[in-house]
C-alpha cells in the first residue's frame, strides 16, 4: 500500500473503527452507514479525494446481514491516489444517509441505487426513479429479481405465444 | 382528436425542482425531446421558461435503458464482452477495453507489447472517430451543416480500418481479454498510414471552416460557462473537465497499453466555455493522430494474445495435435474461465471521460456484479447548473458541447 495512503486508513481506523482490504493494488476501507458522510468529508477536505468517480452498489442475497454493499470510488487529482469505500448494509429496510451534500455527482448515482436496488438514501434531495418508468415494480439488480427473455417465435407456435406477448397498449 | 391536442406537463411530481413562479402558473414548463433532433438520441429535458430564458431543467432519461449491467451477470466473462460495445456506441473500442483491462486485473492475466500498441492505436483512432461525429453533430445543430458531411467523410476511413482487423464498423469486440481477437491483416498499415497522411489536412479545413468564424463564436464564446470546482463536484471528467482547466487525463496520470511510451500533449482550457469544449476536441484530434503515428512507427512484432491457456483459447492448428489444448478449448467455450472471488475497479480515458469498470468475481465463470461508471452519466448532470440563465437556443449548443452518447447513460 501507498504510505500516504497507509497514513489515511490508519486515521480512518481510529476515527470511524474501519476495517480494510486489498487486492491487486487497490484498498477497500469498510465502513459503517453513519459515518459515511463524515469520512467522505475528510477524505475531501484533508486529502484532496476531490473526485468521486464511481458509486454502485452490490446484493449478496442470499446473505441477509450484511445483504448489500455501497461502493464510494473516491480519486484525488493532486495526489493521484484513488481509494474505495465500502459501506455494508441490512436486507431489511436498507437505508444509508445522502452524501449529497458532500458530493453532488451523488445526486443521481444514489437514484441510480434506489432504482436499481431499493436501497434508500436519507435525506435525499430529489429521491425520484432515474433509469426505470416511475411506476416500475421491483429493482431489477437485486439478485433475487429474475431476468426477463423474450420467447422466439417460431411458425408452428407463432400465434400460441403472440396472444401472451406484452404489447404497448393503445 | 381532441385527446390528442397538446397537454400541459403537469408540475407535480417535479414540484421539489421547480420555482414557485412554475406552481403558480407564471413561468412555462416546457419538453424538449424525448423525440427531439439536438438531444443526440432518447433524452427529454423539462424546460421551466421565463420567455425564452431558461430558469430550471430536468433532464429525464432512461429510455434506452437496457438492462446491461444485469444481462452480464448472466453471461461469461468473454460473453459479456460484446454487451460493451453496446453501450457507448461512438467508442466500442473503448469500451471493450475499459472491460477487459478489468477482467485482466482481477485474474492477473498478461498482454503482449504487439497486442499492447495495437489496443492504443485502435483505441485513438476511435477516439478521432467520436471527435468527429461530435463536431459534425456540433455543426449541425449549429446549422453548419457542410462540417457534418466533412466529418463523417472522415470517420469512414477510421470505420473501414476497424472492419478491416475486426469484420465490424462499430460493434467489433476486437479486444479480448489476455489480448486482440487476432493480427490485423497486412492492409492495416497501408491503410493507418494513408490516414495519418491525410488527417491533418482535413482537421486544418474544419478548423479553417469553425474556428474563428464569427457565427460559430457568437454562438459559443462564454455559452455554458463551467468551473472547476463545480465540475469536479459533479464528477465530470474528460475534455469537459480539461477545458476549464483541470489537466487530468488518465492516459497520462495513470499510463495503461504503454501510453507512457508516447509523447503527447493534453490539451486544456481555462474559459470552461462551449467555445473552450471545442478548442479541446480539435486540439485532441491532432495529439490523437500523433499517438496513432508512434505507436504504428514502434509496433513490436510478436504474438497478440497471451499464451497463458487458463484464459485465452489456444490456436487451432495445436488443437488437431495436443491434447491438453482440446481439453483447454473445450472448457473455455463451454465452461468458461474462473475469477477470484474479489473486486476490481479499472478506468480508462475514454472520448468523454473516465470510463470505469467495477468488476466483482464471485469464484466461478460469470461476473457477480458489473457496473459502468461511464462518462457522459456525469457529465450530463452538471447541464442542469450550466444552462441557467442562458436561452433555448443556446441549451442546444451547450448540450452539444457536453457530448453525451445516451446508450452510454442509460446502460
Amino acid at each position: 500500500m501507498d504510505t500516504r495512503l497507509e497514513k489515511i486508513v490508519k486515521v480512518l481506523q481510529e476515527k470511524a473503527g474501519a476495517t480494510y482490504e486489498e487486492f491487486r493494488g487497490e484498498v477497500h476501507v469498510f465502513i459503517n452507514a453513519r459515518q459515511i458522510a463524515d469520512a467522505l468529508t475528510f477524505l475531501r477536505d484533508e486529502h484532496q479525494f476531490s473526485l468521486l468517480s464511481a458509486m454502485t452498489a452490490v446484493d449478496y442475497w442470499p446473505q441477509e446481514n450484511p445483504r448489500f454493499h455501497v461502493i464510494y470510488q473516491l480519486t484525488s487529482l493532486t495526489q493521484n491516489l484513488s481509494i474505495q469505500l465500502r459501506v455494508p448494509v441490512n436486507g431489511s429496510q436498507p437505508k444509508v444517509p445522502t452524501v449529497t451534500r458532500v458530493f453532488e455527482a451523488a445526486n443521481w448515482r444514489e437514484r441510480e441505487i434506489l432504482d436499481m436496488f431499493g436501497i434508500e438514501f436519507e435525506g435525499h434531495p430529489d429521491p425520484r426513479r432515474i433509469l426505470m418508468p416511475e411506476d416500475w415494480d421491483g429493482h431489477p439488480l437485486r439478485k433475487d429479481y429474475p431476468l426477463g427473455y423474450e420467447e422466439p417465435q417460431f411458425t408452428f407456435n407463432f400465434e400460441e405465444i403472440d396472444v401472451r406477448k406484452p404489447y404497448a397498449k393503445e | 382528436m381532441s385527446e390528442y391536442q397538446l397537454q400541459e406537463v403537469p408540475v407535480g411530481p417535479y414540484k421539489h425542482l421547480v420555482s414557485e413562479r412554475a406552481i403558480s402558473g407564471e413561468t412555462m414548463l416546457l419538453n424538449m425531446g424525448p423525440q427531439h433532433p439536438s438531444t443526440h438520441g432518447v433524452l427529454r429535458l423539462l424546460l421551466e421558461l421565463d420567455g425564452e430564458v431558461i430558469i430550471n431543467c430536468i433532464p429525464d432519461f432512461g429510455f434506452l435503458h437496457t438492462g446491461i449491467e444485469k444481462n452480464m451477470e448472466a453471461k461469461t466473462y468473454q460473453k459479456a464482452e460484446v454487451m460493451s460495445d453496446r453501450l457507448d456506441y461512438m467508442n466500442n473500442m473503448g469500451n471493450n477495453l475499459a472491460y477487459v483491462m478489468a477482467i485482466e486485473k482481477l485474474v492477473d492475466l498478461d498482454v503482449p507489447p504487439r497486442a499492447q500498441a495495437l489496443r492504443v492505436i485502435l483505441t485513438e483512432l476511435q477516439r478521432i472517430a467520436s471527435h468527429l461525429v461530435w463536431l459534425g453533430t456540433a455543426g449541425l445543430d449549429l446549422a453548419a451543416m457542410s462540417v457534418f458531411l466533412y466529418c463523417f467523410r472522415e470517420r469512414e476511413l477510421i470505420l473501414d480500418i476497424f472492419e478491416m482487423v475486426s469484420g465490424q464498423r462499430m460493434m467489433v469486440t476486437y479486444f479480448r481479454p489476455g489480448g486482440v481477437w487476432r493480427d490485423v491483416p497486412v492492409e492495416f498499415e497501408s491503410a493507418v498510414r494513408n490516414f495519418i497522411k491525410i488527417f491533418p489536412k482535413r482537421i486544418d479545413e474544419y478548423e479553417a471552416l469553425l474556428t474563428k468564424n464569427p457565427l460559430w463564436l457568437d454562438r459559443m464564446v462564454g455559452i455554458g460557462k463551467l468551473d472547476a470546482a463545480t465540475a469536479l463536484q459533479h464528477g465530470v471528467t474528460g475534455p469537459m473537465l480539461r477545458a476549464s482547466g483541470v489537466n487530468w487525463d488518465l492516459r497520462k496520470v495513470r499510463p495503461y497499453c504503454g501510453y507512457e511510451q508516447y509523447d503527447f500533449n493534453i490539451p486544456t482550457e481555462t474559459k470552461g466555455d462551449t467555445y473552450a469544449r471545442y478548442i479541446v476536441r480539435v486540439q485532441e484530434l491532432r495529439e490523437s493522430l500523433k499517438i496513432v503515428e508512434q505507436a504504428l512507427n514502434k509496433l513490436p512484432m510478436g504474438p497478440v494474445r497471451s499464451d497463458n491457456r487458463k484464459f485465452v483459447p489456444p490456436p487451432r492448428s495445436e488443437i488437431g495435435t495436443s491434447m491438453e489444448s482440446l481439453i483447454h478449448h473445450f472448457k473455455l467455450w463451454t465452461e468458461g474461465f474462473p475469477a477470484p472471488k474479489a473486486s476490481v475497479y479499472s478506468a480508462v480515458e475514454s472520448p468523454r471521460g473516465e470510463l470505469g469498470v467495477y468488476l466483482e468475481g464471485d469464484g466461478g465463470p460469470k461476473p457477480y456484479r458489473v457496473h459502468w461508471r461511464t462518462p457522459s452519466f456525469d457529465n450530463l448532470s452538471v447541464l442542469s447548473k450550466i444552462v441557467k440563465g442562458h436561452l433555448v437556443a443556446d441549451l442546444i449548443a451547450i448540450l452539444a458541447s457536453v457530448d453525451i452518447v445516451l446508450g452510454d447513460i442509460d446502460r
